[in-house]
C-alpha cells in the first residue's frame, strides 16, 4: 500500500534572523492510509515546523516530500494552495472559524476555492453532510459565538472534511478545550479514523496522544521515537468513565 | 474562474459588517452627491445665461459708435456719435447674408396717457426689430417701412408700460404722449422678462427711428446698428464685411466704431458660470477623493483585523489572487453602491435646491456617468493597495496573528 505521506531526510532552516535556525534536521517518516498519528515534542522540538511542512504551508529547505505520490517540495505558492485545498484538511488549536459566519458557511469555505465548480446547492449539501458526520447538522445555521468550544472544533473538523482530503492535519486540536470536551473531540477523530480517514495530530499532552494509534516523538528537530500505542484509549469508554465520575461527585456532594 | 464565488464571499463579508460598510460608503455617497448637485446647479446657471443671451436675438451683430478724440483726450466706446442712418442703409443694401438691419435710437422720456404718466425707455427702431430680437408682437402689428419713411407718430409698447398706463387693458388704438407729442399705439410686444443684467425688457416703447430722431431725441446720429446675419456660419464674414464697408465709407479716417457679435457676448456671459461650475465641481471632486481615502483606510483596517480570516482562507486553498480579488471587489462594491446612492441623493438635492431657490437645474447624463465610473475607479484605486497587502500575507504568519 502506497504511503499517503512520505518525507525523506527533510530539513528546514530559517535564516531570517542573525543566526540561522535549524528547526528540522533530517526527518524521514512514512504514514500510510488509515493511520492515526500523534506528533509529540516539547516546545522548540520542531513539531510545529514539521506540521507546517506536512500541511504544505511551508516548503522544506532540503529533502523530499511526497504527498499522495506527488512531490510537493518544489511547488510554488499557488500550486501548494491547490494541494492544500484538495488533499489536506486542517484543524487548528484556536478553531479558526470565520466570525459572524454560520457553521454551514464555514464548512463550505474549502469548496469555494476548489478546482472544480460546485453549484450553491451542491456545496450546501456537501457541507451539511460534513456537519452530519461530526454530529452538528442541527446547528448548521448557528454562528460560532453561539456554539460551545467543542462544537466549534467539530465545525472546524467538518470544514476540514468538506473536500474529502487524503489526510486530516490537526494542530493541538484539544489545546483550548477542557478535559471532557477534549475527550469528545478525540471521539470524533477516532470515529473518523475508523471510517478510514488518515489523521496526523500535533499534541504535547500524553494522555491525548494515547487516543492515537502511533506516536512520533521529536526532539531538537530529530525524530527520536516512533512507536505504536500499546494501551490505546477509547473515547467512548473514557467519556462513560467521566460521566460516571461526575454522577458520583454529585451523589457524594448531594 | 472562481470570480462568482469570490463575489459571494465579498458580499458576505460586507454583510457581516453592515454598519461599517454603510459608513465607509458614506464618504463616496457624499462625494458623488456633491459632484452631481454642484454640476447640475452650475449647468442650470449656464443654461439660464445662454437662454438670456439667446433672447437678445439670433445671429445678431451690433455696431457701436467709437470713441471720440477731442484734442488728444480720448473717450470710451460709444461716447461719440459717429454712426448714421446712411451707415445702416449701406449695410442693408450692400452686404450679403444679412436678413435684418435696424438703426437704433435710445432715450428715456416721460410718457403720458390715460391721465397717468411713466418714465420709460424710448427706442427708435426699424420694422426688422422684432425679428432681429426674436421678440414677437403679442397684440396688434409692427409699424411698417412706410411709417419709417413718413416719420409716423406710431408706437409699439412693452408689457410693463401697458400695465402702468392702461391698467384696464385695451391698449391698441390708444394714444400716448412722448415729450408731449401724441403717438398712436399700433401694437404691443409679447412679454420678455428680465435681461442678463436684471433690467426689465418689457419697460419700453418702440417707435420708428426716424420719428425718434426728428420728434423725440432730435439728434442726427444713431446710437447703434443691429444686424442679423442669415446663419451662425455667416456671422464672421458679415462682421468683417460690415467693418470693411464702414471703413470704406469713412475714407481713410481712423476707425470710429466697433463691431461685436453675439457669440462674443455669450462667451463673456457664460465664462463666469463656467468658472463657477468648474470650481464647485472641483470642490466636490475633492470630497470624492476624500471618500476614496476613507475606503482605503477602512480596507486597511479591515485587512489587519481580518488577518486571521485571510490566513484561514489561504490555508484551505485560496490563491493570493482570490484574496486580492475579494478585497478589491469589496472596495468596488462599496464605492459603486455609494456612487449609485450618491446619484439618487445628488439628483434629489438638486431638485430640492431648485424648488427652494427657483434656480434652474440641469442634471447632465455625462455627470452621472462620470460620477459612477469615477466612484468605481476610486474603489479600485484605493482598494488595490490594501487588497494586495492581504494577498501577500504568509498563511503561517496570518494564522498565528492575534
Amino acid at each position: 500500500m502506497a504511503a499517503v505521506v512520505k518525507i525523506e531526510e527533510i530539513h528546514k532552516i530559517y535564516d531570517s534572523g542573525e543566526i540561522p535556525v535549524h528547526a528540522v534536521r533530517g526527518v524521514s517518516i512514512e504514514i500510510h492510509r488509515g493511520e492515526f498519528v500523534a506528533l509529540m515534542g516539547a516546545s522548540g522540538s520542531g513539531k510545529s515546523t514539521l506540521m507546517n511542512l506536512l500541511g504544505c504551508l511551508d516548503r522544506p529547505t532540503r529533502g523530499r516530500y511526497l504527498l499522495d505520490g506527488i512531490d510537493v517540495s518544489q511547488l510554488d505558492r499557488n500550486e501548494l494552495a491547490d494541494i492544500r485545498n484538495q488533499k489536506i484538511g486542517f484543524v487548528f488549536q484556536g478553531f479558526n472559524l470565520l466570525a459572524r459566519t454560520t457553521a454551514l458557511e464555514n464548512t463550505e469555505l474549502p469548496m469555494m476555492y476548489g478546482q472544480q465548480r460546485h453549484s450553491a446547492r451542491d456545496m450546501r449539501q456537501r457541507a451539511l453532510h460534513s456537519l452530519e458526520i461530526v454530529g452538528l447538522s442541527d446547528r448548521a445555521d448557528h454562528f460560532p459565538n453561539q456554539l460551545s468550544g467543542g462544537q466549534q472544533q467539530r465545525v472546524a473538523i467538518a470544514r476540514a472534511l468538506a473536500n474529502d482530503p487524503e489526510i486530516l492535519l490537526a494542530d493541538e486540536p484539544t489545546g483550548n478545550l477542557d478535559s471532557k470536551t477534549s475527550v469528545e473531540v478525540m471521539g470524533v477523530f477516532q470515529k473518523l479514523n475508523e471510517q478510514g480517514i488518515t489523521i496526523v495530530m500535533v499534541t504535547h499532552e500524553l494522555d491525548i496522544a494515547r487516543y492515537c494509534k502511533r506516536n512520533l516523538i521529536l526532539r531538537d528537530g530529530r525524530l527520536v521515537r516512533d512507536e505504536l500505542v500499546p494501551d490505546r484509549l477509547n473515547a467512548d469508554v473514557e467519556m462513560k468513565k467521566l460521566k460516571d465520575a461526575e454522577a458520583a461527585a454529585k451523589l457524594t456532594s448531594g | 474562474m472562481r470570480v462568482f464565488n469570490t463575489i459571494k464571499v465579498a458580499l458576505r463579508a460586507l454583510r457581516r459588517n453592515t454598519m461599517r460598510s454603510i459608513l465607509t460608503a458614506l464618504g463616496i455617497i457624499i462625494g458623488v452627491a456633491a459632484v452631481i448637485a454642484m454640476v447640475s446647479i452650475g449647468n442650470g446657471a449656464k443654461a439660464q445665461v445662454e437662454a438670456q443671451v439667446a433672447s437678445l436675438g439670433e445671429n445678431v451683430i451690433t455696431v457701436f459708435p467709437g470713441s471720440f478724440n477731442a484734442g488728444g483726450m480720448r473717450s470710451g466706446w460709444g461716447s461719440a456719435s459717429t454712426l448714421t442712418v446712411d451707415d445702416a442703409d449701406g449695410i442693408k443694401r450692400e452686404i450679403p447674408n444679412v436678413v435684418g438691419v435696424t438703426a437704433e435710437m435710445r432715450d428715456r422720456a416721460q410718457v403720458l396717457a390715460n391721465g397717468l404718466n411713466w418714465n420709460t425707455q424710448i427706442m427708435g427702431e426699424s420694422p426688422d426689430y422684432p425679428s432681429i430680437r426674436s421678440w414677437p408682437i403679442g397684440d396688434g402689428a409692427m409699424f411698417t417701412d412706410q411709417d419709417v419713411r413718413s416719420v409716423a407718430k406710431v408706437a409699439i409698447i412693452g408689457k410693463t408700460v401697458a400695465d402702468q398706463l392702461f391698467p384696464d387693458g385695451n391698449v391698441i388704438g390708444q394714444t400716448i404722449r412722448i415729450r408731449n407729442i401724441p403717438f398712436k399705439i399700433v401694437g404691443m410686444l409679447a412679454a420678455k422678462g428680465f435681461n442678463l443684467f436684471g433690467q426689465d425688457q418689457d419697460d419700453t416703447v418702440v417707435i420708428p427711428y426716424t420719428s425718434h430722431m426728428k420728434r423725440v431725441a432730435r439728434r442726427p446720429n444713431i446710437n447703434s446698428i443691429l444686424v442679423q446675419a442669415a446663419s451662425a456660419e455667416a456671422i464672421d464674414k458679415v462682421q468683417q464685411d460690415i467693418t470693411d464697408l464702414l471703413m470704406q465709407r469713412r475714407k481713410g479716417r481712423e476707425q470710429d466704431f466697433t463691431v461685436r457679435n453675439q457669440v462674443e457676448l455669450a462667451q463673456a456671459a457664460t465664462a463666469t458660470s463656467q468658472t463657477m461650475t468648474l470650481l464647485l465641481g472641483a470642490i466636490a471632486g475633492v470630497s470624492l477623493i476624500v471618500g476614496g481615502i476613507g475606503i482605503m483606510n477602512i480596507m486597511l483596517v479591515s485587512v489587519t483585523e481580518r488577518t486571521r480570516e485571510i490566513g484561514i482562507r489561504l490555508a484551505v486553498g485560496a490563491h493570493g489572487r482570490d484574496v486580492l480579488l475579494q478585497f478589491l471587489i469589496e472596495a468596488v462594491i462599496l464605492s459603486s453602491l455609494g456612487g449609485i446612492i450618491g446619484i439618487v441623493l445628488g439628483v434629489g438635492a438638486s431638485e430640492l435646491v431648485s424648488m427652494k431657490t427657483g434656480w434652474p437645474i440641469l442634471v447632465s447624463p455625462a455627470s452621472v456617468i462620470v460620477a459612477v465610473v469615477f466612484s468605481a475607479a476610486v474603489g479600485m484605486f484605493f482598494g488595490f493597495y490594501p487588497a494586495r497587502k492581504a494577498a501577500q500575507l504568509d498563511p503561517i504568519e496570518a494564522l498565528r496573528y492575534e
